[in-house]
């Protein structure tokens, strides 16, 4: 079984696709059903895989390794390690969340929503279970396809708009990706004389030269930025967000986000380390950007969900800062905080899809006075808040303690100027907060208000429980990040020490100087030994 | 004088044999029926190719018993069956058959006198693309290039009392003769300097004439301008692509989903035999001006460039396909210019893929202009609320011309990005590969916008449909037969693969 399960996690949703097919399109109850119970098993199953996975094992677990195409080296490989395991878990709990959320705002074309909801579940697992850049890349691109139809068909009214905007982005970005794998295919062909695709074997035994580790750290690296999105590739974001459906804004702030991290830390990092060294600077400056300029521009919106959606950049920007802190604190917060920022902001979306549903409007002055009308809605929107704030014994404290950690190591400036992201969030979010939630009721509209039913309450129930667990006891999740992330730092010490020690520039000019003066030459060989 | 008969081997030609005696058939029912036969014309036509196509399978899969010599070389070495005839004939047989099985709506409706010599004409352009694709000499190839497009020139202007459709056929005539006019004063120089026609035999010799004058110049340079200009016109390659979309537009949608298919591999085919097999010493930047290399990857710089910013502005769907089969061909011209052993092998993949993704999109253009009488993107809208296979597989089509994974578009597409950075990672003077490759991936994201605004149209209006699709069962079929291609080839592409991997070998490009 323990094969199997990678398989059955991945692609147990598809059964679902299968079965939603032939259901007929009026039946929206039992097409809802189906497609509720085929999410809650693909989440029993990755619980199961939790169980199964081992916290002190090094390397990849529950590895499958069967040939697919293989003239072209290309294999179904799959495996999991304690980084992807909570992105798993992360993917298999948001999907289930927020098809139950779309149980009443979800109207028109019931069937192809869960169908594309399903699909969308198996890109993301594959995504994260990839372990051979091929099947990575094809998971990576049949994601955009169920996404291009959530937001495009059941989005807002800017909906088509954005859409397109969002598919014609992630393409630019993913066509450069596959130039790069298509060379790493060649360059580790020319290397070993076999075609293979295999992530582990590449990261293992490619040697890269410093100029083709540049080149390709620029393609895949603009690839996963556009996705996170780091700054200057945002703006595609506040559109797709926005005009999103609930569900939609959740799985794209929950996970697809984390997809871009993810492929920093699985494959950037690891296979051009030496790049990600010279590279460094200019991403911590680019996610500092990302950090103070998401919380400004939030500060301002008028939208609650352009607010989330702003903030979101915000907390990416804390991501990309801890992993390129590159210690072990900054990349084990990254990666708690990726899990964090798809509970709280996959939240705070939740919440205010709920308002939407009740009001058909999100903007702040709308409202006023909501927690005298709806209590338990107030109180849960407030834990969320504050965990996305980063309150201590909510979850985000213990992302962005640690990330702030590991920059402070790294650099006081990035630590500085990080920190006050922080304080920022702080105000954005509590100031949406007060004129959303307190003062009287201005608007006679707000007052016939019902507050959170049943459904709503189950919903919001886990994530609060995850929120409260994350930030009291997070001793779990770092005993199972802890031999992945240890690997990633040890690399990454590995290259900044050879950078250290033969630094290529001195190396470059020994080289030019010995050519031109043989005695000028050895002068510089000395100072160097020295 | 000893002078001893070529060799025929009719066991060569089993298949075009048939297709000849199969052609006059249909032609010869149509008339003894009286004219009076609605489908079954059509279901007749549909045995000449596919019993050729079941004949190539079977041999390729060595279900065919070894005494029946089909593969290797017949009639003086005049026509040979190697593995790039065999691959790029089921190509042919398949466009046909898929052609054909579009066409029952039309021949239903409009042609109702002479359905026998639309589908004998077919069967005849067919024909005379195998021919092409065995042919293993210049003249061969000429005449296997001529017998594909005359009787085009007539299937495209079928439509006699439509303006547009005499149009497409006059235009087609006229460029049609203007470039095989070309490209046989073009043939005339390369024989004029190798003195044979044979490929190989001329490739042998144009290599002792290069070593032994370094520069051919002019002669040589003239000659490779004519031949790229006149298989540039078969393949509608920038700057001598003006013709597709008016050509596409007004001929039968069947027929111009043929002319896109199977039309365009037929050039291919006699690209490839010309300048990948003849002129392979001409190639790579130290023979300038000589060089073709270049040449053909600006020309297909300027089709991915013009094909996709171009069907961006289209309202007419055929006019859309035409410059997306116009950009595809660029796609496939990088192939071409890749000497090495993946070269010519994606080139065939990517044809194979692009067939069944290419006439699934033309076959469901031409079910919704059956029924409704139109080709505009407009009339598409709402088409998911009422059809919705229709807009499904409609849609993943145009994902796999995209390319899209897992449909098989994406595989095509991969395969020719990885041959030209094969050839560029090793070496160095090909470097110029890149700026193909990074075109071709800049413009892929160009063509994924005008491809996604059909699907726009069909999924995210909200207006009420006008149209509702029933489906015919040869039409229905089409769009089956070419959804399996693209979803089967995409995933389990493993024995097309090995059976391109030997195509390079028979160009001479590597020894296997």
């Amino acid at each position: 079984m323990e094969k199997e399960i990678l398989t059955l996690v991945t692609f147990f949703p598809l059964v679902g696709v299968v079965l939603l097919t032939i259901l007929p399109r009026d039946r929206h109850d039992s097409i809802k059903g189906f497609a509720l119970i085929i999410s809650f098993v693909t989440f029993l199953f990755s619980t199961w895989l939790y169980y199964m996975f081992d916290p002190l094992g090094n390397g990849m677990q529950m590895e499958v390794n069967i040939p697919w195409i293989t003239s072209l080296g290309i294999s179904y490989h799959m495996g999991v390690d304690g980084i992807s395991l909570l992105l798993i878990m992360l993917t298999t709990i948001l999907t289930f969340l927020s098809i139950l959320a779309s149980w009443n705002s979800i109207k028109t074309g019931v069937k192809g929503y869960y169908i594309s909801m399903l699909l969308l579940e198996t890109g993301m697992i594959g995504v994260f279970c990839a372990l051979d850049l091929f099947m990575f890349y094809v998971f990576w691109e049949v994601m955009l396809v169920p996404m291009y139809f959530i937001i495009g068909l059941w989005g807002g009214p800017r909906k088509i708009y954005a859409a397109i905007k969002f598919v014609l982005f992630t393409m630019f970005g993913s066509l450069l990706m596959l130039v790069g794998i298509i060379y790493i295919l060649f360059e580790y062909q020319k290397y070993s004389g076999v075609f293979s695709f295999d992530m582990l074997k590449i990261i293992g035994e490619l040697p890269l030269s410093y100029q083709a580790q540049l080149w390709l750290f620029g393609a895949f690296a603009l690839a996963f930025a556009i996705k996170v999105p780091l700054f200057p590739f945002h703006t595609w974001l506040p559109d797709a967000h926005v005009q999103a459906p609930t569900a939609g804004s959740v799985i794209l702030a929950g996970v697809l986000l984390k997809m871009g991290t993810y492929g920093f830390i699985r494959i950037c990092l690891p296979l051009f380390p030496d790049a990600t060294i010279t590279y460094l600077p200019y991403i911590c400056i680019l996610s500092l950007i990302a950090i103070i300029y998401g919380a400004l521009v939030a500060m301002v919106q008028r939208d609650v969900k352009s607010l989330v959606a702003f903030s979101s950049v915000s907390h990416m920007g804390f991501v990309m800062l801890g992993m390129f802190a590159l210690n072990t604190q900054g990349i084990q917060g990254s990666i708690i905080q990726m899990i964090n920022h798809g509970i709280s902001t996959g939240g705070l979306f939740l919440l205010v899809g709920m308002l939407y549903e009740r009001r058909h409007t999100r903007l702040i002055e709308d409202f006023g006075g909501i927690a005298r009308v709806m209590p338990a809605y107030a109180a849960f929107f407030m834990i969320i808040t504050l965990s996305s704030i980063g309150l201590p014994f909510t979850n985000g404290f213990v992302g962005e303690f640690l990330i702030l950690l590991g920059a402070f190591h790294k650099n006081n400036v990035y630590g500085i100027i990080g920190a006050t992201g922080v304080v920022f969030a702080a105000c954005y979010m509590l100031w949406m907060y007060q004129r959303v939630f307190f003062g009287k009721v201005t608007n006679d509209e707000n007052k016939k208000l019902l507050d959170l039913s049943w459904r709503e309450k189950v919903i919001l129930v886990p994530l609060v429980l995850l929120v409260f667990w994350i930030g009291v006891y997070p001793k779990p999740l770092f005993e199972i990040l802890k031999p992945s992330v240890n690997l990633v730092v040890e690399q990454m010490e590995r290259a900044e020490a050879v950078r250290l020690d033969d630094d290529y520039r001195v190396e470059e000019k020994l080289t030019t100087v010995e050519v031109g003066n043989n005695e000028l030459s050895f002068d510089t060989e000395e100072q160097s030994d020295e | 004088m000893d002078f001893t008969l070529p060799q025929y081997d009719p066991f060569r030609m089993l298949p075009e044999i048939f297709m000849l005696l199969w052609a006059l058939w249909v032609f010869t029912y149509d008339l003894i029926t009286k004219r009076q036969k609605e489908a079954a014309v059509g279901y007749m036509a549909l045995i000449g190719p596919a019993v050729p196509l079941l004949f190539i399978v079977f041999y390729l899969t060595g279900l065919l018993p070894e005494s029946w010599r089909y593969g290797g070389s017949g009639f003086g070495a005049m026509f040979f069956n190697d593995t790039t005839a065999m691959f790029f004939k089921i190509v042919f047989l398949g466009a046909a058959i898929m052609a054909i099985g579009s066409s029952f709506g039309i021949t239903k409706q409009k042609i109702v006198n002479h359905r026998g010599e639309f589908y004998g004409l077919l069967l005849f352009s067919t024909l005379g693309m195998m021919f092409l694709a065995s042919s293993n000499e210049l003249l061969t190839l000429y005449i296997g290039l001529e017998l594909t497009t005359i009787p085009l020139f007539v299937l495209a202007a079928f439509f006699k009392d439509d303006k547009l459709s005499v149009e497409a056929g006059v235009k087609y005539f006229v460029i049609g003769a203007f470039s095989s006019a070309l490209l046989l004063y073009g043939m005339s120089f390369l024989y004029g300097l190798s003195g044979t026609t044979g490929l190989v035999q001329m490739k042998m010799n144009m290599a002792v004439v290069f070593l032994s004058y370094r520069d051919i110049g002019v002669i040589l340079l003239g000659g490779i301008v004519l031949l790229v200009a006149g298989v540039g016109f078969k393949l509608a390659l920038p700057p001598f692509h003006q013709w597709a979309p008016d050509v596409y537009e007004g001929s039968p949608t069947p027929i111009a989903a043929f002319l896109s298919v199977g039309s365009k591999a037929a050039g291919l085919v006699a690209f490839g035999k010309i300048f990948v097999n003849g002129l392979m010493a001409f190639f790579g930047p130290e023979q300038a001006p000589n060089d073709w290399g270049m040449l053909v990857g600006l020309l297909a710089i300027l089709a991915m460039v013009i094909g996709n910013v171009v069907a961006i502005r289209q309202t007419n769907i055929k006019r859309m396909l035409a410059y997306s089969s116009i950009a595809q061909a660029g796609y496939i011209m990088i192939g071409m210019v890749v000497l090495n052993e993946h070269g010519m092998a994606s080139v065939a993949y990517y044809i194979f893929a692009y067939m069944f993704a290419n006439m699934g999109a033309f076959a469901a253009v031409a079910i919704f202009e059956d029924q409704t009488g139109s080709c505009q993107i407009e009339d598409y809208k709402g088409l998911a609320k009422t059809s919705p296979v229709f807009a499904v597989s409609l849609s993943l089509f145009l994902l796999s011309l995209v390319g899209i994974p897992p449909l098989a578009g994406f595989l095509a597409k991969y395969k020719v990005f990885a041959a030209a950075i094969s050839m560029a990672t090793v070496d160095p003077s090909a470097s110029w590969l890149y700026w193909l490759v990074g075109v071709g991936v800049l413009t892929a994201v160009f063509s994924l916008f005008y491809y996604a605004n059909v699907m726009r149209l069909m999924f995210f209006s909200n207006e009420e449909p006008r149209h509702k699709i029933t489906y015919s069962v040869p039409a229905l079929c089409v769009l089956l037969l070419g959804l399996a291609g693209i979803v089967v080839f995409g995933i389990y592409a493993e024995p097309i693969l090995k059976l391109v991997r030997t195509i390079p070998a028979d160009f001479g490009l590597y020894i296997p």
